[in-house]
């Protein structure tokens, strides 16, 4: 098997609060991705998806086991992956240009090309005229789409994405992932995408990895999805492989969701 | 529209209850109009509550004759210097505390401490200390903005989102870098909720601090005319110092909007 871009190999991670209580939220997590490959993560809440991207990315140390980016161990933050939050990560005080060139700011671009840069990159995800307007100017697709120009004008090599766009109403979400498979298939880089929407994981991966419920969650199956590309997220939910595979990936994720179901009922 | 229209309605009414309030003085005080029906002398509520007509008199006489400037100056002066040293104070140390938890755990009972005590007790000793000169007046003045501005940064620091943090470290921002785009830009937002009580307790330092012992300035003017007996100047001073505070904390409200434009207000409509 060639190098792959990212890979977490035996992952442990235990969380010990302050009155010593451990929990215990990934073990033995084995994920690696491949150069350009769309891998989406799937399992029921509170299954410790955040905690894998979190450990991906160098925001937490693993308890056990090794990460390697492009076959290097990985120390401190990883400087090839670019991250998409799940909830608001802009910074409020600067407008959408501003926080587009962020980034090349903090690597002593040249200001002016950097501006340029940003400007390009704003357009391409469709918002032109916008630069200008602070984020609480704009509406929640929009911000999501400055966060995306705002990671992607790094060209990081691995992108992690957080469910992105679980905020997001339907319309604009579908518009969304339409855009982000766009992007994607012009530059090709590894992606590792949190969902816990199983339609959304198949519309746009190449491989989607299911996740036991948590404690110690760890993947529980594997699935390559074979639609072709280039896919419209709206039109192939309605192909028949695309139910095929959900009824499959379905099959093996039902009885995590309803542990996890249960295990909250109990609390 | 409507909007305006109530608004003038407002303003005017308030000019009503403002030209109300002179009559009623004017018509209480004045020795001529009304007899005696609490005083046994007719001069006497003259003598206790100033006459509005010579208070205006008063306060205009100074504004033309020139007098009141180098003492208006000076008072001003020593508000600016305090609020911005205190401001510049409270800013460092408070960065400096928040960032690190070693240095804060250690100072914390001081701070409380310090910020409990009755600081304007502070004024004769900075009188000892700095001279009966402005520089006295600034000391106490920046007693009283530093521990505002101290807690809004303290505040500010602590509360920078964690997502928006990670998110910058992630883009590749130095520890400096950080300090620079996320923690002083989120604090600020905290200094400047805090900068009108931090612009009026600077003021309200200069002139207690010239109350205490001055040559000059506002303060010292209204203990001149109290020395004396002279209520009317009394008032005229305590006018004088009402409308510069207002007028303090308008440019205040000026500089906010200008400078936190990023933040949301009430019922923002996009603007085409």
């Amino acid at each position: 098997m060639a190098v792959a871009a990212l890979a977490l190999e035996d992952i442990t991670v235990t969380f010990v609060s302050q009155d010593g209580a451990r929990y215990t939220a990934l073990r033995n997590t084995t994920l690696r991705i491949a150069p350009g490959e769309f891998v989406s993560v799937v399992g029921p809440t509170g299954c410790g998806k955040s905690t894998l991207l979190n450990v991906a990315v160098g925001l937490l140390q693993p308890s056990a086991g090794r990460i390697r980016v492009f076959d290097e161990p990985l120390a401190g933050l990883n400087r090839k992956a670019g991250y998409l939050f799940q909830t608001e990560a802009l910074m409020p005080w600067r407008t959408a240009l501003q926080n587009v060139t962020a980034g090349l700011e903090f690597r002593k671009t040249d200001p002016s090309q950097a501006a340029r840069q940003a400007g390009n990159w704003l357009q391409r995800v469709g918002l032109g005229g916008f630069g200008e307007r602070y984020p609480h100017q704009l509406s929640g697709g929009m911000r999501k789409r400055v966060a995306l120009a705002q990671t992607l004008i790094l060209d990081p090599q691995i992108i992690l994405m957080d469910e992105p766009f679980s905020a997001l109403d339907i319309q604009t979400r579908q518009l969304m992932e339409n855009e982000l498979l766009e992007l994607w298939s012009a530059n090709r880089k590894s992606v590792v995408f949190i969902t816990h929407d199983l339609e959304e994981a198949i519309s746009l991966s190449d491989r989607v990895v299911v996740l036991s419920a948590g404690p110690e969650a760890h993947p529980i199956g594997e699935f390559d999805i074979d639609l072709p590309r280039p896919r419209d997220v709206a039109e192939i939910r309605l192909a028949p492989r695309f139910i095929e595979l959900h009824t499959l990936i379905w099959r093996a994720m039902k009885n995590e969701v309803l542990k996890s179901y249960a295990r909250q009922q109990k609390q | 529209m409507p909007g305006s229209r109530s608004n003038r309605a407002l303003r005017f009414w308030q000019a009503v209850l403002f030209l109300a309030f002179l009559a009623f003085w004017h018509v209480a005080t004045s020795p001529t109009l009304l007899p005696a029906f609490y005083f046994d002398n007719p001069h006497k509520a003259a003598f206790f509550f100033g006459e509005p007509l010579k208070v205006l008199a008063r306060t205009w006489d100074w504004f033309s004759s020139g007098t009141i400037y180098p003492h208006l100056w000076v008072t001003l002066l020593e508000t600016m210097l305090a609020f911005v040293i205190g401001t510049a104070l409270g800013l460092a140390v408070g960065l400096w505390l928040a960032l690190s938890p070693t240095s804060s755990a250690l100072l914390d009972p001081y701070i409380k401490a310090l910020n409990s005590m009755p600081r304007v007790i502070l004024a004769p000793i900075f009188g000892v200390w700095f001279g009966l000169d402005i520089a006295s007046k600034v000391a106490l003045g920046v007693t009283l903005v530093f521990f505002i501005v101290f807690f809004n940064v303290y505040q500010g620091v602590r509360e920078v989102s964690y997502t928006v943090l990670a998110n910058a470290r992630i883009l590749g921002a130095s520890e400096r870098q950080l300090l620079r785009h996320v923690y002083v830009p989120s604090a600020m937002s905290w200094v400047f909720a805090s900068l009108h009580n931090s612009v009026g307790l600077a003021f309200v330092g200069a002139v207690v601090g010239e109350y205490l012992g001055s040559s000059r300035g506002v303060g010292y003017l209204i203990l001149q005319a109290e020395g004396t007996f002279d209520i009317n100047s009394v008032f005229a001073g305590i006018l004088v110092l009402t409308a510069f505070a207002l007028l303090l904390d308008w440019a205040v409200s000026f500089a906010e909007r200008r400078l936190l434009v990023w933040q949301p207000r009430g019922g923002e409509t996009e603007k085409m």
